[in-house]
């Protein structure tokens, strides 16, 4: 009991150092590019948290990557890189358009129109996630190098829509699609955009999750197949189907979170409508080591730093992609200190 | 179109293509030697930025594809270093670095947006030039697209005929039995794959010094690249000459959705330009199909002429991965 009480302790030092030499590092490239750091960091920290609108903002941006890296941690469970649930996003947030331009001008009720479209939405996710897992299964297609094709195909197929069949009238460029009319609109509090809809969807899918990976059959299942795959075959598990299914209900909660992106965020269809939320999904998904209990706090501090660095480049001329080298510092130390950790630890 | 426009834009192509056959034939070597370095698409975005910037500063092409290398071979030393002696995950820590390299690039190269640089030039080789055809198509174009028809050949032989590269083929198949005759599997690890991703890095400046010269930011239109190099890879077989067909292949297909575009003017242009890309991707189905069980099953209930020929296109066309690419190997 002592014994594990201190191994708990040494990880958590370990942990803390990583972090401690990620913020080395990012210091390390202010100095070097001529910024003063304690500035820098302080309006990453304001233009995060400095006003009601910044904070709005933030709560705006974390329903869709709390939703994202949940459905990322049922891929990572069954051992699988779903790298591409990019174009999961993206087709969530064509279907969801998709639905919402069809139904436009119809005699249904706004509510009724909002919650078809975010369920076609997670249809649209599930699908291109399918076809990942079809493309592994019966093309002998790595999920990797499938899921980045299918990435590909979904960022044309949006330019193509954007570009094409639902360029606004007159003009069609990359700021999208018409917007859509107010009452299509996911309901938010006052003028601020926060959806509390939006907060109890992505509340609820990261509960879901935890206790579908936690205390399900199926859960434990994705898990051995997992941890050895040879061996969950051998025990009578049908991998593939497993395997097909983890990819299924990821590209559902992928398809929300494009619906979201769309019915909540930007409201109209965008080049780049995932903001690239499901590559920082992976990345967070790495560095809370898959466990669903830090999914929430993680992805807030992550699109804390996304919206904070909006602030660089008007206070003090950085590139705002400051905060993409500090998130991916974080998680290349943690990784890299965990293996120093796991050395270290094996000798004693 | 008149033979001589075909012929100039097949020129185009193969000279775009020397950066893909740089990093495409450094990740062979990487991902023959047993490590996967999954950090290329970062790699090349960096590296082209880094060595701009370089360039810029000392006005010498030289330093630009030194420090573009440098930059490759440091990412690569990190994947090699976290995958061999700290036992990551290699897919792990090649996307986080390819994410972070990214960002990296954008933010470290926004002073540099749109400034002018040195770009390489064209120098023909005299009596080869004049060679009918192949002279205008091969032996016009610059010295770095020259370097990789050499590299090419050269990685062939390195790979197939020599000692080394026997080696080199032992330590990703059967590390343990390379061992036993005396290779140091890890070392040699390291070795190829710093050597690798120096070559990936080469990709980078070859870009911005030359076929997309200069920087400019997230539209520099890198972005993208090192997935496709990673897909050619395994296209490739994870041979240098079937590798570079694979690129050039690439490159062919990017000319053609180029030319192609006065011919379907419903299509918007923007689509046609990244439609190369999922297509590359998806000739990675024609590499693995025939290991599907549907796909044995099939040809089994065929007649036997058609089987016949089918299996043999699938047997030609298939490539397994060496049997050791991304496990660890202990020398215990």
């Amino acid at each position: 009991m002592l014994q594990k009480q201190t191994s708990r302790w040494v990880n958590l030092g370990f942990q803390f150092l990583a972090i401690l030499v990620a913020l080395a590092f990012t210091t390390l490239l202010l100095v070097l590019s001529g910024a003063p750091p304690i500035q820098a960091y302080k309006e990453l920290i304001l233009g995060a948290f400095g006003s009601i609108d910044n904070v709005s903002n933030v709560l705006i941006a974390w329903a869709p990557l709390l939703i994202t890296t949940a459905g990322l941690l049922v891929t990572f469970a069954a051992g699988l890189w779903n790298i591409g649930i990019e174009g999961q996003i993206t087709l969530g947030a064509i279907f969801t358009t998709w639905v919402l331009r069809s139904f436009e001008n119809s005699s249904l009720s706004p509510t009724m129109i909002i919650i078809l479209s975010i369920v076609a939405g997670m249809f649209g996710g599930m699908l291109w996630a399918s076809l990942v897992g079809v493309l592994k299964t019966f093309g002998g297609v790595n999920e990797i190098f499938g899921g980045l094709g299918l990435n590909f195909i979904a960022s044309t197929l949006v330019l193509y829509l954007i570009y094409g069949p639902w360029r606004r009238p007159g003009v069609a460029s990359l700021s999208g699609t018409e917007i859509f009319p107010n009452r299509l609109w996911l309901p938010s509090i006052s003028n601020l955009g926060i959806s509390p809809w939006a907060f109890a969807l992505g509340i609820l899918g990261i509960l879901i999750i935890y206790f579908f990976l936690r205390g399900t059959y199926i859960g434990l299942k994705l898990k051995a197949i997992g941890k050895n795959i040879r061996s969950a075959h051998t025990l009578g598990i049908p991998t593939w189907q497993y395997m097909m299914l983890s990819f299924m209900i990821c590209g559902l909660f992928a398809g929300l979170t494009g619906a979201l992106q769309v019915t909540n965020v930007y409201h109209r269809l965008l080049p780049y409508i995932t903001s690239g939320y499901g590559f920082l999904g992976l990345l967070v998904a790495m560095l809370i080591n898959y466990q669903a209990i830090w999914v929430a706090p993680i992805t807030l501090f992550y699109v804390a730093l996304n919206v904070g660095s909006v602030q660089l480049p008007i206070a003090l001329k950085l590139d705002s992609n400051l905060s993409g080298v500090l998130q991916g510092f974080l998680v290349l130390f943690v990784l890299l200190m965990e293996g120093v950790r796991q050395k270290l630890t094996r000798k004693v | 179109m008149s033979f001589e426009i075909v012929l100039i834009g097949l020129a185009t192509v193969i000279i775009s293509a020397a950066p893909i056959v740089f990093a495409v034939i450094g990740e062979t070597f990487s991902e023959r030697s047993g490590v996967i370095n999954l950090s290329l698409n970062g790699t090349i975005v960096l590296s082209a930025m880094i060595s701009f910037a370089v360039a810029v500063h000392t006005n010498s092409l030289i330093f630009g594809y030194l420090s573009g290398m440098v930059v490759g071979a440091i990412l690569a030393w990190i994947v090699a270093f976290s995958s061999i002696s700290l036992h990551q995950s290699q897919v792990a820590v090649g996307f986080v670095l390819t994410e972070t390299a990214l960002s990296l690039a954008y933010f470290l190269g926004s002073p540099y947006t749109n400034s002018q640089g040195p770009t390489i030039q064209r120098v023909p080789i005299p009596l080869l030039s004049s060679i009918p055809v192949i002279g205008p198509l091969l032996f016009n174009a610059d010295p770095l697209t020259y370097l990789s028809y050499l590299l090419i050949i050269g990685a062939w032989i390195y790979v197939f005929k020599t000692r080394p590269g026997l080696i080199l083929q032992g330590i990703g198949e059967r590390p343990a039995a390379a061992f036993v005759r005396g290779a140091n599997v890890n070392r040699l690890r390291y070795m190829y794959t710093i050597l690798g991703g120096a070559l990936v890095g080469l990709a980078g400046p070859i870009f911005s010094l030359g076929v997309k010269a200069g920087w400019k930011g997230t539209i520099s239109g890198l972005d993208g690249f090192g997935w496709i190099a990673l897909s050619i890879t395994i296209f490739g077989g994870w041979n240098p000459v079937r590798a570079a067909f694979g690129a050039y292949l690439f490159s062919l297909l990017q000319w053609l959705s180029l030319i192609a575009q006065p011919a379907f003017p419903s299509i918007p242009g923007a689509v046609l330009q990244v439609a190369p890309f999922p297509l590359m991707i998806l000739t990675l189905l024609l590499v693995n199909i025939s290991d599907a069980e549907w796909v044995n099953r099939t040809l089994a209930g065929m007649p036997e002429s058609t089987r016949k020929v089918i299996a043999r296109i699938l047997r030609a066309l298939h490539a397994s991965p060496p049997a050791g690419l991304g496990i660890p190997f202990e020398n215990e």
